[in-house]
């Protein structure tokens, strides 16, 4: 029983093996197109380059080049760890407050927050553009204030549905030691609450760092872009592709992404589950 | 205690009420009144009552993304989730290397829509061209195409949400099924498959949802071609606003009725897999 156990294990263990590899081939096989002269991308995209094929780093200095890349990191950078980080401090307050506080107003917001996740992006995009550039948001900073506002309802949901169930004696007691309430928010609630914030931080991350048509409608395209806008920028008008600076593109803003994944590969994990089960 | 965090509700509330009103609530309300009105900049609108959800009706191109992508959709969420239940039977019976292989399915899912269209149009139409074909030459194709996308995308992220729901089933539930003398496929009908009912809930409205929202994949991968046959409802929406000027409230309508179908679709599949759960 015991070794017939072990033999099935190594099977499934050979497949999965194989599988894997499969699963990665898209990714490598770009990896490798990435070195090609770009006339023969598309006619030959599944061989090797070598000789005349090889053109070295030429296509990622073109791609670079033609996309302003490094900037559009940047500026990706910066939109997503600056909106983050509001998010979470803003609406982890927002959440204390409508958990603590009952009366219709508050029941209101929350009941809004769900509501808002279900709100497909189309029925918000067109008024959204044009009230941003009403008010002047269309730069990388009022982008932060834009998602502050969609982001909102599931942080707050995720943070309030954690929120009630920490015990009231605790906060209570820091009260009566003299504590504001801003005081026993940012020493007692929130370090409570570092799982949620974790999760949030992934959900949130994942989102917005991958975000196109928001920011391609909100920002000044000309001046700022983001990753995905600079990708998509490549292809422009109706002309064909320059298949050899879109590979170097896809490799350099595939990089950062990886490198955040096998870093925080148990956080990410475990938000997607805790962001799931909640949600 | 109440009372106390009552006093300080500018600034425990009010940043990210205000920012909710410009981002969420303001352009939502805004874009319901829109529906109704007849402009090419908000500050022109002119009320023209229904009109404009009359012209949907008579949009040949509409009705077609709307078949597109409930047949998308469906195909999608029962592929998904068979997919990624297998999956992740298969990567709880311990075997060697499971954390390896959790790993790679589950990267996709960090890797933005746009990003992942041009990777697949590479891939899918260098195995096409073999056959003198490209992912544009028929709607079918690029049908195909966004399926299989889809698919490497979120089996990761499903398979990920069931593994925790497997590991969460005690073990003494099945050992005494067991023991009782059950097969191990009426465990895995009597006894897993109902206890992943809050899984099963989650992961289909998860890819249900993606799959109607679906945008940036269908742009990057086809962009509607060819003639605009194989654009999705999110794409056609968008395409109304921005192809063509005069167009921009039936445009909004268009997003209206997404957004009740979206809703609709939600409420529906939240209660017919809700009342399927069992009490732990």
């Amino acid at each position: 029983m015991n070794t017939r156990k072990t033999k099935h294990g190594w099977i499934l263990t050979l497949v999965f093996s194989i599988i894997s590899l499969l699963y990665m081939y898209p990714i490598v096989l770009v990896f490798i197109n990435s070195f090609k002269k770009k006339a023969y991308i598309s006619k030959f995209p599944f061989k090797i380059p070598t000789g005349k094929m090889f053109v070295g780093m030429e296509n990622y200095v073109r791609g670079v080049e033609k996309t302003g890349l490094y900037q559009a990191l940047g500026w990706s950078l910066f939109i997503t760890v600056f909106s983050v980080a509001v998010i979470i401090i803003c609406c982890s307050m927002c959440a204390w407050y409508i958990s603590r506080v009952k009366n219709k107003i508050t029941s209101a917001i929350y009941t809004l927050c769900l509501f808002a996740m279900v709100v497909p992006f189309q029925m918000e995009m067109y008024t959204l553009s044009k009230i941003a550039n009403m008010l002047k948001l269309d730069s990388p900073w009022g982008l932060i204030i834009i998602y502050l506002g969609f982001g909102a309802g599931l942080a707050v949901f995720m943070f309030s549905g954690f929120m009630k169930s920490i015990p009231l004696e605790i906060e209570e007691a820091a009260m009566i030691d003299g504590c504001t309430p801003l005081q026993t928010f940012f020493k007692i609630v929130l370090p409570i609450s570092k799982p949620t914030c974790i999760t949030v931080v992934i959900l949130e991350v994942m989102w917005i760092w991958n975000d196109y048509l928001l920011p391609s409608l909100v920002l000044d395209t000309k001046k700022y872009k983001t990753i995905p806008i600079a990708v998509q920028y490549l292809k422009g008008g109706y002309g064909s592709i320059d298949m050899g600076a879109m590979m170097g593109v896809l490799v350099i803003s595939i990089i950062p992404i990886i490198i955040f994944y096998l870093s925080c590969q148990k956080y990410i994990i475990e938000g997607v589950i805790a962001g799931a089960v909640k949600g | 205690m109440e009372k106390a965090i009552k006093k300080y509700f500018p600034i425990f509330i009010l940043p990210t009420m205000i920012a909710f009103a410009i981002g969420f609530v303001a352009p939502f309300l805004l874009g319901i009144y829109l529906s109704f009105c007849k402009f090419t900049t908000v500050t022109d609108a002119k009320f023209i009552g229904i009109s404009n959800y009359k012209k949907i009706l008579g949009d040949p191109v509409f009705i077609h993304s709307l078949w597109y992508t409930a047949l998308f959709t469906l195909v999608s969420v029962i592929l998904i989730n068979v997919l990624a239940f297998i999956v992740a039977l298969l990567l709880t019976k311990g075997i060697k290397g499971t954390n390896i292989f959790r790993t790679v399915f589950f990267m996709p899912n960090l890797i933005g829509g746009i990003i992942l269209g041009y990777i697949w149009q590479l891939l899918l139409n260098g195995i096409l061209a073999h056959f003198q074909r490209t992912l544009t030459y028929s709607s079918t194709y690029g049908f195909w195409g966004l399926i299989i996308l889809m698919c490497w995308q979120q089996v990761g992220y499903m398979m990920i949400i069931y593994i925790s729901g497997i590991q969460s089933i005690p073990g003494e539930l099945t050992e005494a099924a067991k023991i009782d003398g059950a097969s191990s496929r009426q465990v895995l009908k009597n006894v897993t498959l109902p206890m992943l009912m809050p899984s099963i809930t989650i992961c289909t409205f998860l890819t249900l949802t993606n799959g109607f929202k679906l945008f940036d994949q269908n742009l990057a991968l086809t962009n509607g071609a060819p003639s605009r046959m194989s654009e999705m409802l999110a794409l056609n929406i968008y395409n109304t606003f921005y192809g063509r000027t005069g167009y921009e409230g039936v445009g909004q309508a268009k997003a209206v009725v997404f957004f009740l179908i979206v809703v609709i679709i939600a409420l529906v599949q939240n209660k017919l897999t809700r009342s399927r759960e069992v009490q732990q």
